[in-house]
């Protein structure tokens, strides 16, 4: 389907296959936002004009306070949203383009520990996206197994409902649930956001290791800077619906813009006075 | 005569209307599930409709049973036998239970696990039975549950029409002035019903989800 949609363009433009790409993204690039703007049906607007691009196995955070548009922006790559004016394009091709089903199986979404589902076993929510995909049962089992190990976790616990796991646990079964089906894209929305302060920082640790080695494009969105300076490859600040700037780690500990720096500041705090911005 | 003894001396008809008694409500309950769950998954679909159906299902519920059996009389098909009426008239007073619990249970489903759900690629479909309706059953069943306990005590009432169950014997007996035999039929609906309410009452602990 997606060779085909190339093909067709590549032939009009007289282009030679793989030379240039038909939407003009660099193949580099996973998801590209090109002039997104999204707003609600009685006329607020979430997000204005935002141009960003997520390269291939790079982890970019989305940074921001609640309401800055973090959400809407993860929402509108995986189609729970469709933009209303500007292109999403995943893997070149734009989301309102791809069927949202196909799409949405081939991005891994995790968010906070609610989403799992309270009726269903460990075994069966981490497998859900190979069920849903025909994986013969058996092929499940031993995929469940192995992220079970992935993310650090007893296969005992498969045959457990959510309720039964601790915080920590169940975020872990999150995220590998995203994994299960193998995606090359994960969207995060603050998957941590719900643990204690010592478990956030294992779980953290342990998903850079997991992220070193899976290299998956990954959008993660969080309001913590301490989160996005660790786990980041770059970070996307946004505030009221724009994007101020993206930054790698570094540049955003000695930005000028002002929110950044005021983020800075209350980073720092409590390890040391600043002496102003 | 003691209630004992008139059960003992007419255990066939006892039984006999008993059986009608079930009958009437068993298909009546059924019906109304196979209309009312489906109609209530359609307003979680199209919400806008909720306020209009759910009135017309309450309008219904405040007509007096006895008026509605008469008024549904001179309908075609369904006046020319007496338990057709019964029945019609008691999935119309099941239904708002039913079509009300549907809609809640399934509205009351966390937002954020079937947004999850959309979110890694189920189809609508997938998400009604493997998510909603699993985890709004035992609300749904709640519904079914009140339903049918109004139902037992109203097909009483059937018998008015001649529709036969234990409101026989609750006529008769009002017409005797004969309180045994009111109470033969009183009291054996009396059992079915809080017998159909401890039953659906444990499915519907038993569904509930954590």
């Amino acid at each position: 389907m997606r060779e085909r949609a190339f093909g067709c363009e590549n032939r009009g433009r007289r282009q030679q296959p793989g030379t240039f790409m038909a939407t003009d993204t660099h193949p580099d690039v996973a998801v590209e936002f090109r002039n997104v703007s999204y707003r609600l049906d009685h006329g607020s607007t979430l997000l204005h004009e935002l141009n960003l691009s997520v390269r291939s196995g790079e982890l970019l955070v989305l940074l921001g306070r609640s309401g800055s548009g973090k959400t809407t922006t993860l929402k509108l790559v995986n189609r729970l949203l469709e933009p209303s004016s500007g292109q999403v394009l995943v893997e070149g091709r734009a989301s309102t383009d791809w069927d949202p089903i196909q799409l949405r199986r081939r991005i891994g979404y995790a968010i906070q520990e609610v989403g799992l589902f309270p009726h269903f076993t460990v075994e069966r929510n981490i497998g859900l996206v190979p069920a849903l995909e025909g994986w013969p049962g058996q092929r499940i089992r031993e995929r469940v197994r192995e992220l079970l190990r992935l993310v650090d976790l007893d296969p005992q616990i498969a045959s457990r409902r959510p309720r039964e796991l601790s915080g920590g646990q169940r975020q872990r079964v999150g995220v590998a649930r995203a994994l299960a089906a193998d995606p090359p894209i994960l969207l995060m929305d603050e998957p941590f956001g719900a643990l204690d302060a010592l478990t956030r920082a294992e779980l953290q640790r342990e998903f850079l290791e997991l992220q070193r080695r899976l290299r998956k494009t990954t959008v993660f969105v969080t309001h913590d800077l301490r989160e996005a300076l660790l786990l980041g490859s770059r970070i996307a600040l946004l505030e009221a619906g724009r994007l101020l700037a993206t930054y790698t780690p570094e540049e955003f500990l000695h930005a000028k813009e002002p929110l950044a720096a005021a983020y800075v500041a209350a980073f720092h705090t409590g390890n040391r006075p600043q002496g102003g911005t | 005569m003691s209630l004992w003894q008139f059960f003992l001396q007419n255990r066939a008809e006892v039984w006999q209307l008993t059986l009608e008694h079930l009958w009437m409500v068993g298909l009546s309950m059924a019906i109304a599930v196979v209309i009312g769950v489906p109609v209530g998954i359609w307003l979680t679909r199209r919400q806008v409709m909720e306020k209009p159906v759910l009135g017309v299902a309450n309008v219904i519920q405040t007509i007096p049973s006895l008026a509605l059996f008469g008024f549904l009389l001179p309908a075609p098909w369904i006046g020319a036998r007496a338990e057709r009426i019964a029945v019609l008239a008691l999935v119309l007073y099941a239904l708002l239970p039913v079509i009300r619990n549907t809609y809640v249970g399934i509205m009351g489903v966390d937002r954020a696990v079937v947004e999850a759900g959309r979110g890694m690629g189920m189809t609508g479909r997938q998400l009604l039975l493997q998510v909603e309706l699993p985890l709004a059953l035992s609300v749904i069943i709640a519904g079914i549950r009140v339903a049918t306990v109004i139902s037992v005590g109203l097909a009483t009432i059937a018998a008015a029409i001649g529709a036969g169950g234990l409101g026989e014997f609750i006529f008769r007996g009002l017409a005797m002035v004969n309180n045994v035999v009111i109470l033969a039929g009183a009291v054996p609906a009396a059992i079915l019903a809080l017998l159909a309410d401890f039953g659906l009452g444990r499915l519907e602990k038993r569904l509930r989800p954590a």
